[in-house]
């Protein structure tokens, strides 16, 4: 059997892909984040919270109505960003004036809110959700065996970034959310009407972290603490990506995902903290982060 | 009635937190003219002309657009009623390149400029459409920032001293576009504190001194008014 630097080959890509899987979310679920975080300036705690949200959505979605996993993939983003938008305009938009910490908190307690209600209704085990069918099985790459179904989480978080990064790099609404990331008051001066424009943003930072649960949902399970033991990873991946940077968010992600990995194959001890050592010495050396701009 | 204002504030009052900053500023514009208000740092200048828009929320008073009521409006409806703000820090995007800076700001009426004709009216802005926003030299960001409310159709301009910290040439440069603006019918409010350079295109001034209107005359009685005009400015 070949080795690479003593390690078995399939290992070691086994390890890159289960990181680049990994990175997926993690690039997924930051990009929400950053958006949210570099347009309101809220960090959203209950990102965790509406991850899982979109894995029960489709988890219910399938058991009590019988709508299977593509329609799922649009429904339980809908669902999950119409719930963001009535806290949006319920809630998180009369504390935009008061400190940050506020909204925080917030969310916060919304995360353990929602978790604690799931947790309530069905426990804390893990429900298995299936592949749909034109997904199951597994190819034989020659250097190793992939099961189909991660191929396809790799392949559509990628489309999904740069889809967003597009949307708002490409768009007039991307300059609009760009410059009002930047200066909301001018913005809102020229006319464009930006509350509206910040429960939209919230809307589709809930709505990508719902539709990462639903793609998460045949890997690693639907459980109501699926989001919270996520979100601290994700967390740091944003700080390191630099806070409210779009593109930063995403190329962390993976690279994260990937260094993880690859630190379970050489340093298996390591593979826990890796990231927040990273963090750490990011925060030391560059405290805007890779891709921040010093304010 | 021929002669109502176009625009027309009446006891505006004006608070920064606590403290009171605006103290019964009254004003009128009539359509297509050029009014000019000069003061010292600190007058309440700026401090008008953000009020006049919504940016300052604390006020009292009366402002009125075409008998229409600014004041209760939501910020992003005033610019949609017809004013297109200039402001003095420019608000050059520094995300956006030149060309989205230039389309950023909605169209209020169809009456505003196409993109051809700014780009005629600004050609550097035309070379420089791909740059980002502020790298553009201070004149440039300076014709980016009025080119930008000229698309939008927007019925008065709010120019907030628009030739600060700029090289004469560039003032010259920016006097002219005014002129132009003039000339097509635009209504200008402008804050200034070079009243050379205001002179050319006033038709009337406004005099402030501690957020109070301490004085008002037309343009072409503007040197029979030099020692007050000295005292007020400090210069």
């Amino acid at each position: 059997m070949s080795t690479i630097f003593g390690i078995p080959a399939p290992a070691l890509y086994g390890q890159i892909l289960i990181g680049l899987i990994n990175g997926s979310f993690y690039a997924l679920l930051s990009l929400g984040l950053a958006v949210i975080f570099g347009l309101l300036r809220v960090i959203n705690f209950a990102h965790g919270a509406q991850y899982m949200l979109g894995a029960f959505a489709a988890y219910l979605l399938l058991n009590y109505v019988g709508i299977g996993y593509w329609p799922s993939l649009m429904l339980a983003p809908l669902i999950v960003g119409a719930v963001a938008v009535v806290i949006e305009r319920t809630m998180l938009s009369r504390l935009y004036s008061l400190d940050p910490l506020y909204g925080l908190l917030l969310t916060f307690g919304l995360a353990l809110i929602f978790e604690g209600m799931f947790r309530y209704w069905f426990g804390a085990a893990g429900k298995p959700y299936s592949p749909p069918a034109q997904l199951a099985g597994g190819v034989n790459l020659g250097f190793m065996f992939m099961p189909i179904y991660r191929g396809w989480v790799v392949i559509a978080s990628l489309v999904i970034c740069l889809g967003t990064w597009l949307l708002i790099e490409k768009t007039r609404l991307g300059a609009y959310l760009r410059a009002a990331t930047e200066n909301a008051t001018l913005v809102q001066a020229f006319g464009v009407n930006v509350p509206r424009l910040l429960t939209l943003t919230y809307g589709l930072g809930a709505a990508l972290a719902a539709l990462a649960g639903v793609l998460a949902a045949p890997i690693y399970q639907v459980s109501p603490l699926m989001g919270s033991n996520l979100i601290i990873i994700v967390f740091a991946v944003v700080v390191v990506g630099g806070m409210g940077s779009i593109l930063g968010a995403i190329v962390t992600g993976y690279m994260l995902g990937v260094l993880e990995g690859l630190t379970k194959v050489f340093y298996p001890e390591a593979s826990s903290i890796v990231i927040f050592v990273i963090m750490a010495i990011v925060l030391l050396v560059r405290p805007a982060g890779l891709f921040g701009r010093e304010e | 009635m021929r002669d109502a204002p176009l625009l027309e504030v009446r006891d505006l009052n004006a608070w920064y937190g606590e403290s009171h900053v605006l103290h019964g500023v009254d004003l009128d514009i009539r359509e297509g003219e050029t009014v000019t208000l000069l003061g010292r740092n600190g007058a309440g200048k700026t401090t008008t002309l953000r009020a006049i828009m919504g940016i300052l929320r604390r006020r009292e008073g009366v402002i009125r657009l075409r008998g229409q009521d600014l004041l209760k409006l939501p910020l992003h409806k005033v610019a949609q009623a017809g004013l297109g703000y200039v402001p003095e820090e420019r608000g050059i995007f520094a995300s956006l390149n030149v060309a989205e800076n230039l389309m950023l700001p909605p169209k209020v009426a169809e009456s505003g400029m196409s993109v051809e004709e700014i780009y005629r009216l600004f050609p550097n802005l035309h070379e420089r459409r791909t740059s980002q926003g502020t790298k553009l030299s201070g004149g440039e960001q300076q014709m980016l920032a009025i080119a930008r409310v000229l698309r939008t159709g927007a019925k008065i301009l709010l120019l907030d001293e628009p030739t600060e910290g700029l090289a004469p040439v560039i003032v010259q440069r920016i006097g002219d576009v005014l002129v132009a603006l003039k000339e097509r019918g635009m209504t200008i409010l402008l804050v200034e504190q070079n009243f050379r350079f205001a002179r050319k295109v006033a038709d009337r001034f406004y005099l402030m001194e501690d957020g109070r209107m301490v004085g008002s005359f037309p343009g072409p009685e503007l040197d029979a008014h030099m020692d007050q005009l000295h005292e007020v400015l400090g210069v």
